[in-house]
């Protein structure tokens, strides 16, 4: 239905672009024949984009009929159907759904087994009244689409604005287009904090935590929410460890990457010679088009077990998911990050100041550390916040080279669990969105995007100031 | 066709003067605001047909700013605003009405640094003609391309490359491509901000002629930072000053005998 | 600054003192001033060292771990196909050829290579050796030739992924030696013992009286580690093993006698009469084992006839048994295993069975899904890119609109799954797994990136142009659309593509959206479940057979590759449309 439809659209648009814009070129025509020359403007629009608005004309009613009027078909025909089956199925929303599902696979042919006669005269009731819906919805599109068509052709005349009319027809769709990106803000926004919300204060919710068992507790273990009797194991929801062991594996990378950064920075953007940097640039770069997948595929299996191997010949016994690994190699991927941002601010800062110190006889790692060093700082710290921000957030390399356990510790040789790696487990492999297991991983993203929104702000506050400064 | 090839302004002209007043542009009470800034003030003057009016004065003011409130180029400022009336022929070029793209067409713009569109020479001439759909033809086009290429004197130059790029002219070809585009519209007034500035003595002198060879045809608004070049190509110049139109009249008489201290102060050297 | 070399003269006491910039003292400073210097900049080269030391050790681990995975090895072997293989003759059509059993017609043809294995467990792990989808080629011919059914046919079996692993160097080191006596087996098949004249087994037996003390100082290490350890089970744990290793080191320094061989010690077998006996007691002149394969006969051997093999490492830490290494090892000497490119890599879907395992699916999985995201992101951030730069007003909502793309661009990816979870899973009722929903999300998270590249892009294009356009007549439109955005395409299909890559990398947010499932079939459609290549490396990583490990690594090449040619891709682009205005 849906293909005739839109191939009718298709055959349509085409239809109202030639024949409106020929319309109009026969007049563009005239207006240029020898001796009328003079009225130089007598078509206001170029004939193509009478074309053009016309076909747009076309298209938008009968999008517009086809986004409203699919659902409305589809809800009405559903409706129809249920009200032939006894009342006590469709009396729950459990009940509900299966039934439809039924009378879908019974339409498609996949249904298993022997439909009962009930059964199949609510389908077939389905298949007509949808067809039936289908038919209006295709005769008010293809109606509104001909009206356009005709409205198109008789507004045809040398002085019909179409040009204009097409061009705030595009500024809308270009506006729309910037909109996405608002609106991806708020749906983030308002799926975490809906799922948040119902976490904490939906009454149906069993096994929901407080705001404040949650904030404040030294437990973790969300598994056990989907049964009431688990014996010993309790269910928590102690959110603590989860933001020590993230802390902890941020703060390893953070050790890692800030040295080694800022000094690559600071040397490929005050010593290194053009051909130098020629070659180092696209290792930095290398290094950070790696996929984390494969980043976490090394930490898990060459770094860890190194590191353990180290260990076992010290004499320490270190966990084959040790917070060190997965921060290691964390550090490594924020390298190049921190040292792009900070390469950037330390250009940024004005010869003036260079040409200052040097005037007086320092040293060039004298005038970085006393002179560029200062005055990039600002710059430096949002680098190094947004840094932070990106690996609290980073997923696949815990994923994979940090452990589960909810270990409240800060040994760096122990496992621990990240906020990412909780929301992984949880949501992956079947879910119900009624179960606090569940909705606990979106309290945890709601956590992890406020979290890291709040360093990223501050860090663009800070980087817009510092550029004002400069600019 | 014919009438727009061969005489673009004869039939244009005698459809759109009106009879009697002899001014091809307007100004009256022109007030230009970039933001809080006032940057025109209360400037009205005349400006008549076929014939070259330059606008010279210090930097900043506001010379640029009038001209390019003639073909509404101030448009695309946001913080722009434009008050007081500005007709061409008697039509307010901010009236509501107008439709900018066509008065643009009407009104053609040379820029102070060459600016041709980094495509052939050929398409960069037919750019204008192409989009208010003066050509039916091919052939039509490639007639209004030659016609405004010879015009702007660049013909016989470009005439074995025309699929080059525009930018591999030399500066002064490319000044001369851009008024060959500019003509390519037929326009009835030609803008030329500073259209010399980019270039050397030798262009420079090679755009004058041009320009005094379009005056038989055009209106042309020359703004100018060299006083001599005013005086070689203008019938009549204005003098701006802080965003004041001070003195306006016969180039011969500006330049010998200005009316006002500043003109005066500003053609002997003391103001710039 | 200026404090620092002003205060040297006058924050000296001595009054009207001059600083001499000759004296020794100053001279000193200098020169460690200069060695300070040198030290800060050899720190940064350092850390750039370090960070590419990483890299090389990164990419060279992966490449190691992963080349082997694009050879596979094969047996070649003549396969005798029954008459009656697929039903009685004459009435076999390729239905029946294709849905045929065909464990028998293999069995049988491993039969005729290593003909006499008696026992019922050798045999299976003779037949074991073969992958699931060894008889796929085999399958293929009859199919294309029923006639060859009846006959012989010669084809390529794919083997199992241990036994593709042992060719690949993952097996034992052999050792072997030809002795001095001569040797007499007491039998053929089952439990023999075979006896020479001249303590050939003497340096056997030394070898693993050896190795038990290694293991002896072993376990005595171990225990002494949990010893250390505060726990009470431990504890009683250490000292259970210090008997063990008590009873090893007994053994080791017991001087003769028979020493009974278990798996965690090196396997000593001998080679006599065209078949293998394996040792579960030795002696220095007798070995007591088990028929590996059968022998000829029971004839004496002469020195040049007969030999002692050992398999260095220890049966209990291989994947391939004595059994099957004897097998493989005969096989190889065969000369029928081959070794050939592993094209199954890319033309079949996931599997099980490492052997079989392919990236098609995930290949295919990522192009629908880079598809959707494509087809969303590029117009959406064009679009975007068009209004921001060139229409939208200059007012607090078009900056809030730039802050929060600024922002977006640096949320956590797996936030981005969430809302593609919460809203198109949930709220939208699209498919799980689904390649468009996969599009989807990747599109919303990589359209910042493309939004910003393209406004830098449009930016970069001088005004002069637009202006030139607007001079003409031509409306804003057109000047944007005619002559702007195609001079900043090239930035803007460099900025889509790292954008194409940043999403070709992501895994996180397609896990929240259920691309994890394990999908055999390759997906035809957008609505199909399917399985991306990252996505792909992640659950193979995940696998405990150690072949997939190898199938990871060589997953991860081809996905670096792809990364690297776009990348590339990019930096051509830039190179060859950058203009300088």
């Amino acid at each position: 239905m849906s293909g005739l439809y839109f191939g009718t659209l298709a055959v349509l648009m085409l239809a109202a672009f030639f024949a409106v814009r020929s319309r109009a070129q026969a007049l563009a025509n005239v207006a240029a024949a020898p001796g009328m020359r003079d009225v130089r403007y007598s078509l206001h629009s170029l004939p193509i984009y009478h074309g053009l608005l016309a076909a747009t004309l076309v298209l938008l009613p009968m999008l517009i009929v086809f986004a409203v009027g699919s659902p409305i078909v589809i809800k009405m025909a559903e409706t129809q159907a249920l009200a032939r089956l006894p009342a006590e199925v469709v009396s729950d929303e459990l009940s509900r759904g299966a039934a439809l599902r039924d009378l879908y696979n019974i339409l498609t042919g996949k249904f298993q087994g022997e439909a009962s006669a009930q059964l199949k005269g609510a389908a077939e009731a389905l298949r007509s009244a949808t067809s039936y819906g289908n038919w209006i919805v295709f005769a008010i599109g293809v109606a509104l689409a001909a009206a356009a068509l005709f409205f198109s052709i008789g507004h045809v005349s040398s002085d019909f604005r179409a040009r204009n009319s097409f061009e705030r027809i595009v500024k809308m769709v270009l506006f729309a287009c910037a909109t996405v990106a608002v609106l991806t803000t708020i749906g983030i926004v308002f799926s975490v904090l809906y799922e948040t919300l119902r976490f904490f204060f939906d009454p149906a919710l069993k096994g929901r935590p407080t705001v404040t068992d949650f904030l404040f507790g030294t437990e973790w273990n969300p598994q056990a929410a989907l049964r009431a009797d688990q014996g010993d194991i309790k269910t928590a929801f102690g959110f603590i460890p989860l933001l020590t062991g993230t802390l902890l594996i941020t703060l390893i990378a953070i050790c890692v990457a800030g040295p080694l950064g800022l000094l690559s920075a600071i040397y490929l953007a005050e010593y290194a010679t053009p051909s130098f940097r020629a070659w180092a640039k696209p290792v930095l770069e290398i290094l950070a088009g790696i996929p984390t997948v494969v980043l976490g595929f090394f930490a898990a299996l060459t770094v860890a077990p190194l590191i353990r191997g180290w260990g076992e010949s010290f004499g320490l016994d270190i966990a084959s998911e040790s917070a060190l690994a997965a921060g290691l190699v964390m550090g490594m991927m924020i390298i190049p990050f921190i040292s792009s941002l900070s390469d950037d601010v330390i250009n940024a800062v004005p010869q003036s100041m260079r040409d200052g110190a040097y005037a007086l006889g320092a040293t060039k790692s004298e005038t970085i550390k006393q002179v560029i060093l200062p005055a990039a700082l600002p710059g430096i710290v949002s680098a190094f916040m947004l840094a932070i921000s990106r690996a609290i957030g980073e997923t696949m390399i815990v994923v994979m080279a940090a452990g589960l356990a909810a270990n409240l510790t800060f040994n760096p040789l122990d496992a621990v669990t990240t906020i990412t790696v909780q929301i992984k487990t949880i949501l992956v492999g079947d879910q119900e969105f009624d179960s606090a297991k569940t909705l606990a991983a979106f309290a945890l993203g709601f956590v992890l995007f406020f979290f890291t929104l709040i360093l990223n702000v501050i860090a663009l506050i800070i980087v817009r100031r510092y550029r004002e400064q400069y600019d | 066709m014919d009438a727009i090839v061969a005489n673009p302004s004869s039939a244009t002209a005698a459809a759109h003067v009106m009879p009697g007043s002899g001014f091809k542009v307007s100004a009256r009470d022109c007030n230009v605001y970039y933001g809080e800034k006032h940057a025109l003030k209360s400037v009205s003057v005349d400006i008549p047909d076929r014939s070259v009016m330059a606008f010279i004065g210090p930097s900043g003011c506001g010379k640029s700013t009038f001209l390019r409130c003639i073909n509404r180029m101030n448009d695309t400022i946001p913080i722009c605003r434009v008050t007081g009336k500005i007709t061409i022929d008697g039509q307010d070029v901010y009236d509501q009405s107008l439709d900018v793209v066509q008065l643009r067409a009407r009104v053609g713009m040379v820029f102070q640094k060459p600016n041709p569109f980094p495509k052939s020479i050929y398409d960069n001439v037919a750019y204008g003609p192409r989009i208010h759909g003066f050509a039916q033809s091919r052939a039509e086009l490639d007639q209004i391309v030659m016609t405004s290429l010879e015009k702007a004197g660049l013909l016989k130059e470009v005439k074995d490359r025309l699929t080059d790029s525009g930018t591999s002219l030399s500066g002064g070809q490319q000044q001369r491509l851009c008024i060959a585009r500019a003509i390519a519209v037929s326009p009835e007034v030609i803008l030329m901000d500073e259209p010399c500035s980019a270039l050397d003595p030798i262009a420079t002198a090679r755009i004058e002629e041009l320009i005094d060879e379009l005056r038989s045809n055009y209106s042309i608004i020359i703004v100018t930072h060299s006083m001599q070049q005013a005086a070689r190509v203008s019938q009549r110049t204005a003098f701006f000053h802080l965003g004041t139109l001070v003195e306006e009249g016969e180039t011969g008489h500006i330049f010998t005998n200005p009316n006002d201290k500043r003109t005066q102060d500003y053609i002997t050297g003391r103001i710039g | 600054m200026t404090d620092i070399s002003m205060s040297q003269p006058s924050g000296s006491y001595t009054v009207n003192r001059k600083f001499d910039i000759t004296s020794a003292e100053a001279q000193g400073r200098i020169r460690s001033r200069y060695r300070a210097e040198a030290r800060f900049k050899s720190y940064g080269l350092l850390a750039l060292g370090i960070t590419s030391v990483f890299v090389v050790i990164l990419l060279a681990d992966v490449f190691v771990r992963g080349l082997p995975a694009f050879w596979q090895h094969r047996l070649v072997l003549d396969v005798p196909v029954a008459a009656d293989a697929f039903g009685a003759p004459g009435s076999v059509d390729a239905a029946a050829i294709r849905g045929g059993d065909y464990y028998p017609v293999t069995k049988a043809a491993l039969a005729k290579a290593i003909p006499g294995i008696e026992s019922r467990s050798a045999e299976r792990q003779l037949n074991r050796l073969l992958s699931t989808g060894a008889p796929d080629i085999l399958r293929e011919t009859l199919v294309a030739d029923p006639s060859l059914i009846g006959k012989t046919v010669k084809v390529p079996l794919l083997l199992s992924d241990d036994a593709d692993l042992y060719f690949k160097g993952a097996g034992s080191k052999i050792v072997s030696r030809v002795p001095r006596g001569i040797a007499t087996p007491s039998g053929v098949t089952g439990e023999v013992t075979v006896l020479t004249a001249s303590n050939d087994f003497a340096d056997e037996l030394a070898t693993i009286k050896r190795a038990l003390s290694v293991r002896a100082g072993g376990v005595e290490r171990e225990a002494g580690r949990l010893q250390r350890s505060p726990d009470k089970a431990n504890q009683a744990r250490a000292v259970e093993l210090l008997e063990v290793a008590k009873a090893l080191r007994a053994r080791a320094e017991q001087p003769r006698g028979e020493e009974p061989l278990d798996a965690d010690i090196p396997s000593v077998l001998v080679e006599i009469n065209g078949g293998l006996v394996k040792a579960t007691k030795l002696s220095d002149s007798a070995i007591t084992g088990e028929v590996l394969l059968p022998l000829k006969s029971a004839d004496e051997a002469k020195p040049a006839n007969w030999k002692i093999v050992t398999y260095v490492t220890p049966e209990a830490n291989r994947k391939v048994n004595d059994q099957e290494a004897a097998f493989l090892e005969r096989l190889r000497s065969l000369g029928v295993v081959e070794s050939g490119f592993n094209w199954r890599f890319f033309t079949s879907g996931d599997s099980r069975e490492p052997e079989l395992a392919g990236i098609r699916g995930a290949l295919v999985g990522t192009a629908l899904t880079l598809l959707v995201t494509l087809a969303l992101c590029l117009p959406l951030g064009v679009g975007a890119a068009v209004y921001l730069e060139e229409f939208a007003p200059k007012n607090r909502l078009t900056d809030l609109v730039e802050v929060n793309i600024n922002n977006l661009a640096a949320v956590p990816s797996i936030v981005f799954g969430l809302l593609g979870l919460a809203v198109f899973l949930n709220f939208f009722g699209l498919p799980r797994s689904a390649p468009l929903v996969g599009g989807l999300v990747l599109a919303l998270l990589v359209l910042p990136t493309i939004i910003i590249a393209s406004r830098a892009a449009l930016r970069s294009v001088p005004p002069s142009i637009k202006e030139a356009a607007l001079g003409v007549g031509a409306s804003h439109q057109q000047a944007i659309f005619h002559h702007v955005l195609p001079l900043a395409m090239p930035g803007i299909m460099t900025g889509t593509i790292i954008g194409m890559a940043h999403a070709l990398g992501e895994t996180a947010p397609l896990l929240m959206i259920g691309m994890i499932a394990f999908i055999v079939d390759v997906p035809q459609s957008f609505v199909e479940s399917a399985t991306v290549m990252p996505v792909q490396i992640y659950l193979w990583s995940d696998l405990p057979e150690q072949a997939f490990q190898a199938k990871t690594a060589a997953a991860i090449i081809v996905l670096l590759g792809f990364l690297f040619v776009m990348n590339g891709l990019a930096i051509w682009l830039r190179k060859r449309f950058e203009r300088r205005w």
